[in-house]
């Protein structure tokens, strides 16, 4: 008995290393353990022993039967992970052909633009408020400090509708519905469309964006004014931006400024870009002119604030390096798709 | 407006600065430079020579060699200049030197043009004699240069000197863009007065004093103002005996640098007054000043004049006029009369130096046509103190000049001049607004280079009459922060109560609609709020439809610009004409963008500005496709809810069967559907294009970004699929309509599997087919609840006309 045991075991262990396929390996289980497998048999022999000896012997089998399980579960794992490996190679793709893409389309850049502007103020606590594209004169021009005769007016190109009501030829007009509305502080943006009758051409057209800001609080300083401005150009253009303040005249600011920023393509060395200055204008704004706040009923004494109005192409355009305006507003998708 | 810097150094003696210092200081203050150009920009070794001999060139009749004595030595140059002379003196350009430009008066090349000695026609030649073009200017502003040839200096030139010296090109012109409410800058002096205080210099104005004759001009000119609301002054001086000749040089140089050409002494003394003082001024022929009176009124409406540029122009009862005892002279403000105009014969002129009224200036200027150079300057408002320095200062020049001889006195029909303003003096309160500590000496003497008095025992500060600008105390703020240095205030970030950052809601929703619309293939367009009224009919929108209802803008910059949209379609489908003319392919656009309605026309109050979420393709996809992304959309802004198609309300511009309004809880929230062949083809595009519009304030209104986790199902779902014989008539969505009333609550879903018509398929038939999904949340589904719901349904369909299919 010991010695049929013995060489089955032998023989097994051999059939089992010899294995080549999972199948093959499969037949020699059967072959030894199957139900009429050679072990099996083996144990119906059982009534020839002594049953002395009987437990002895049974020990001895499932001994074997144990180590011929392990002997094949090793085998198997062997055997998966070379049928695995051969079926990774003739799965080989060659993974420089094109890409199936869900066609996702693309952003204008002037909305791409007006987001990271958006992102900036209202990191800073501002709120994103709206106005009327078709507006009253007086919210436009009168309570603005530009009152009927102002050569102002004519600087701007108004569009009108009739007397009372043109298209907006700037977004301050939301400025003062905003103080109208009498909450206090205030800091808003209200970035919209506004309107001018400038012929289209590469540098102009008639209808394009701004965005306005406007704070309003007790102890607001002109230096607060740098301050932010000077924050938000580093911001939108980089840390190492710099910003310069000049001088200005604007109805409804006092003082008023233009802001320059450091010419972000040459880093203010001079370049095509900025004309060889160093510098391109983004902006202009100023200390809310003190006859604009009475307009609102807002008490100059008081308060104090800060306006600031920027060009939305105008900032598209410098940061896309777009050299024609008239891109904007033709929506070629050949244009629309490099954003 | 442009300007020597000599001309200003004239009234800034100490001012000493390289020109980049100057243009970045100036611009600092305020006055901000727009650019500058040095008029001896790439001239280099030219020195006044004098020709000792003129030989032929033994080679070339028309050339010439001529022995130059250049002071230090004599040099043979060649040329072939016709003009020349023995003993003339010329400018010369060294071997090794530049001059500006060509002789021919072209362009000028940007590194100028380097001059060698060199042969001519086998003739040594050391040199090159210029003519004023090579030199980089003009006979327009050197009236003496000849018309073609060497440029001859006067006789006392000095041999040897620097040529470009003597010319008077050793100068800078600056361009300055002056601000709308700096009126005084728009001037030689009020630009010195800022330089002076920019760089912290004596202002030295020039002294004004006039001898005259002693004779009255009282006796010479009377001077009515009938109309005194749009003329608060109007300033008359005679000068007799008028000698006309050329200008001297140093007044041309000047005017020409500042871009005004030297004509002769009187008209370039009315120039130069106007360059100086910024006050226009106006010189009358007296002798055809009929009743030698003056008077100012209004024009009548259908009054012709002819202006001294020989145009007949059109007036009306709001231009204002200078006439005489008979008839009009001048439009006042704009430009003299062809009648009165200054000839080279005059013996008496006229000087008019006025205020007149500036927006009504502006207005007539505009309406007659012709906007000047003196239109421009009185439109912004002058002071009226300024007009009568300004005609004293041209009868100084006439007599500094030989031109004439003054009449004494002044004829000065003046309205009270308003009393100087007074500011009070807050120095505490300027540092609070600014964010800085200035000393209130340094805004003291900041005030004092301005010309503004300060007065201790009031602490008011006195505001100098051309300076208008100024009215408050934000204005005395921004006088001491521009001295200061707008650099030099300091940064901070406003301090107080905190707000917080927000996005509306309707911002929200548009950003949804953008993020969406991108996901699902479109690109974002922009279009313009104003279009052709033609549009509609390209978009077959009826005679009769509200939607034609538009506004007007009253000065368009064109008929196709001269509407407010009233729907989003036109800029949709041309930008889509234009790219399936590119013959780019597969293009799919959206927009948000407001389309204008108006309560009434024409127009009494702001009209409604509706944002529209406007999609469109052509290529790739259907009119499904084009409703999936509707249906996506209102999805992912809380709209859940399935919306209901309705094709019967028919837009004109879409296919009759390709339609539907999009209704969602019984409001129409937008329409979509394929675009009629015929509006297709009336914007060029050869393709199926689909469009959808949906209308952001009412889906603002019923749209929700709370969200809440309904669980996932925990007991097996379990299916059924019918298929059914249905009628052609009837819609899907009707079927639809039948299970959701007839599923009850265990029916979780349905989807349309299979549609088919024709063979196999009765005539007026079509088949269909679904898989319904049962489900109850709380036990697993029995054959017997199965059963029951399909029952209901199946009886429900039967209603419809519809056989379930054996």
């Amino acid at each position: 008995m010991k010695e049929k045991l013995e060489k089955i075991r032998e023989e097994a262990l051999g059939r089992i290393q010899a294995a080549r396929s999972l199948e093959e390996l499969n037949e020699v289980r059967v072959s030894f353990l199957g139900k009429k497998g050679a072990l099996t048999e083996l144990l119906k022999g059982m009534k020839s022993v002594a049953p002395k000896d009987r437990p002895k012997v049974g020990q001895m089998v499932n001994e074997v039967r144990a180590l011929l399980e392990d002997a094949l579960e090793e085998k198997k794992a062997v055997l998966e992970d070379a049928r695995l490996e051969e079926q990774l190679k003739k799965e080989v793709l060659d993974v420089t052909l094109p890409a199936k893409k869900n066609r996702v389309g693309h952003r204008h850049p002037n909305t791409i633009a007006l987001e990271e502007v958006e992102r900036i103020f209202v990191g800073m606590g501002y709120e994103v408020v709206e106005g009327p594209e078709v507006e009253k004169d007086y919210y436009n021009f009168e309570a603005l400090n530009i009152p009927k005769d102002h050569p102002a007016r004519d600087e701007q190109d108004t569009f009108y509708i009739n007397d009372e009501i043109v298209l907006r030829t700037q977004t301050s007009p939301v400025q003062v519905r905003t103080m109208e509305q009498g909450k206090l502080p205030i800091r808003m943006i209200a970035p919209g469309r506004v309107f001018r009758s400038d012929e289209v051409d590469a540098t102009h057209s008639p209808s394009f964006h701004q965005i306005e800001g406007l704070v309003i609080d007790k102890h607001i300083t002109f230096a607060d004014l740098k301050g932010t401005l000077a924050e938000f150009a580093k911001e939108l253009f980089g840390e190492e931006t710099k910003v310069k303040f000049r001088p200005h005249h604007f109805p409804f600011t006092e003082p008023s400024a233009e802001m320059d920023v450091s010419c972000f393509k040459c880093g203010g060395k001079g370049c095509r870009f900025c004309k060889g200055s160093g510098w391109i204008e983004i902006l202009g704004c100023g200390m809310v002119h003190p006859k604009v706040l009475k307009m609102c009923d807002i008490d100059p004494e008081e308060y104090s604030g800060f306006a600031f109005g920027v060009g939305l192409e105008r900032i598209a355009l410098l940061k896309y390096e777009i050299d024609d305006m008239r891109l904007l507003y033709e929506n070629d998708i050949r244009f629309l798709k490099q954003f | 407006m442009n300007t020597a810097l000599s001309w200003i150094k004239a009234y800034v003696p100490g001012l000493s600065c390289t020109d980049q210092e100057y243009c970045d200081a100036m611009t600092l203050s305020g006055t901000k430079v727009e650019g500058y150009e040095r008029l001896d920009k790439n001239l280099d070794r030219i020195v006044i020579g004098q020709i000792e001999k003129i030989e032929k060139h033994p080679d070339a009749d028309k050339l010439i060699v001529c022995q130059v004595n250049i002071g230090t030595k004599t040099i043979q140059i060649v040329t072939g200049a016709p003009n020349v002379k023995e003993g003339d003196k010329v400018p010369v350009v060294l071997d090794g030197g530049c001059v500006a430009g060509g002789h021919d008066g072209g362009p000028l090349p940007e590194e100028g043009i380097k001059i060698k000695a060199g042969k001519l026609r086998g003739v040594e030649s050391d040199g090159m004699m210029c003519s004023i073009e090579e030199l980089g200017s003009s006979r327009e502003m050197y009236p003496e240069a000849p018309e073609y040839g060497i440029y001859i200096f006067p006789e006392d030139a000095m041999v040897g000197a620097d040529a470009v010296e003597a010319l008077g090109l050793r100068d800078t012109v600056f361009e300055y863009e002056i601000t709308s409410n700096r009126v005084d800058c728009y001037s030689v002096l009020g630009i010195a007065r800022e330089a002076a205080a920019t760089f912290r210099q004596p202002f030295c104005p020039p002294q004004v004093t006039v001898h005259d004759n002693g004779e009255d001009v009282h006796d010479y000119v009377g001077v009515e103002v009938e109309d005194t609301d749009l003329c608060s002054r109007y300033c008359a001086r005679v000068c007799k005996n008028i000698k006309i000749a050329p200008s001297p040089r140093w007044m041309q140089r000047r005017l020409a640098a500042a871009g005004i050409r030297p004509i002769n002494n009187l008209v370039d003394i009315t120039n130069y007054v106007m360059a100086e003082y910024g006050q226009p001024m106006h010189a009358y022929d007296l002798d055809t000043i009929a009743g030698h009176k003056i008077i100012v009124r209004r024009a009548k409406d259908g009054d012709t004049f002819m202006t001294l540029d020989g145009q007949l122009r059109n007036l009306d009862s709001e231009v204002l006029m200078i006439c005489d005892a008979e008839k009009e002279v001048g439009i006042a403000g704009i430009m003299g009369g062809e009648n009165s105009k200054i000839t080279d014969d005059v013996k008496t002129v006229l000087f008019e130096a006025a205020t007149f009224y500036g927006p009504n200036i502006r207005k007539s200027a505009k309406r007659i046509g012709m906007r000047t150079e003196a239109s421009g300057i009185f439109e912004k408002g002058l002071d009226p103190v300024n007009a009568a320095a300004a005609i004293d200062r041209a009868c100084q020049l006439i007599e500094e000049l030989g031109c004439g001889e003054v009449v004494g006195g002044m004829v000065d029909v003046c309205e009270p001049i308003k009393p100087l303003r007074k500011i009070p003096f807050e120095p505490e309160k300027i540092n609070r607004f600014l964010g800085t500590d200035i000393s209130r000496e340094d805004m003291l003497k900041t005030f004092e280079m301005l010309e503004l008095s300060y007065d201790p025992a009031t602490e008011e500060i006195t505001i100098p009459s051309f300076r208008q600008d100024l009215e408050g105390f934000a204005d005395i703020a921004e006088e001491v922060a521009r001295f200061f240095g707008y650099d030099k205030i300091p940064v901070s970030l406003p301090s107080g109560e905190a707000t917080t950052g927000k996005i509306s809601f309707k911002g929200r929703v548009e950003e949804k609609a953008r993020d969406i619309a991108e996901y699902c293939g479109f690109s974002q367009g922009m279009c313009y709020s104003f279009e052709s009224p033609k549009v509609f009919d390209k978009l077959l929108i009826p005679a009769d439809s509200e939607l034609r209802k538009a506004i007007t803008i009253s000065n368009p910059l064109g008929e196709d610009y001269s509407i407010m949209r009233t729907l989003p379609l036109n800029g949709m489908l041309t930008s889509l004409s234009t790219n399936y003319n590119r013959r780019n392919k597969d293009v799919r656009l959206y927009e948000l963008g407001n389309i204008y309605l108006p309560k009434s026309l024409p127009l009494t109050e702001l009209p409604e500005e509706r944002m529209q979420f406007t999609l469109g393709f052509y290529g790739e996809g259907d009119f499904f496709t084009m409703k999936g992304v509707v249906e996506e959309f209102l999805e992912h802004v809380g709209m859940k809810k399935k919306p209901v198609y309705d094709p019967e309300d028919k837009k004109p511009f879409l296919h009759p069967g390709r339609q539907a309004d999009v209704v969602y809880q019984g409001e129409r929230v937008g329409y979509l559907g394929e675009v009629h062949p015929k509006v297709a083809a009336n914007y060029g595009i050869g393709a199926r294009v689909y469009l959808a519009v949906i209308d952001i304030p009412k889906v603002v209104s019923m749209a929700t970004f709370d969200r809440k986790y309904e669980g996932i199902a925990k007991y097996p779902a379990v299916t059924r699929d019918i298929s059914m014989v249905v009628p052609k008539a009837v819609l899907v969505g009707q079927i639809e309509a039948i299970l959701e009333q007839r599923g009850g609550k265990i029916l979780e879903g349905y989807s349309l599997f299979d549609i088919y018509e024709g063979e196999q398929i009765q005539e007026g038939y079509k088949s269909i087919a679904y898989t319904l999904t049962f489900r109850a949340k709380d036990r697993t589904l029995e054959d017997a609840d199965i059963t029951a719901a399909m029952k209901k349904i199946l009886n429900g369909l039967e209603s419809l006309g519809i056989e379930l299919r054996q």
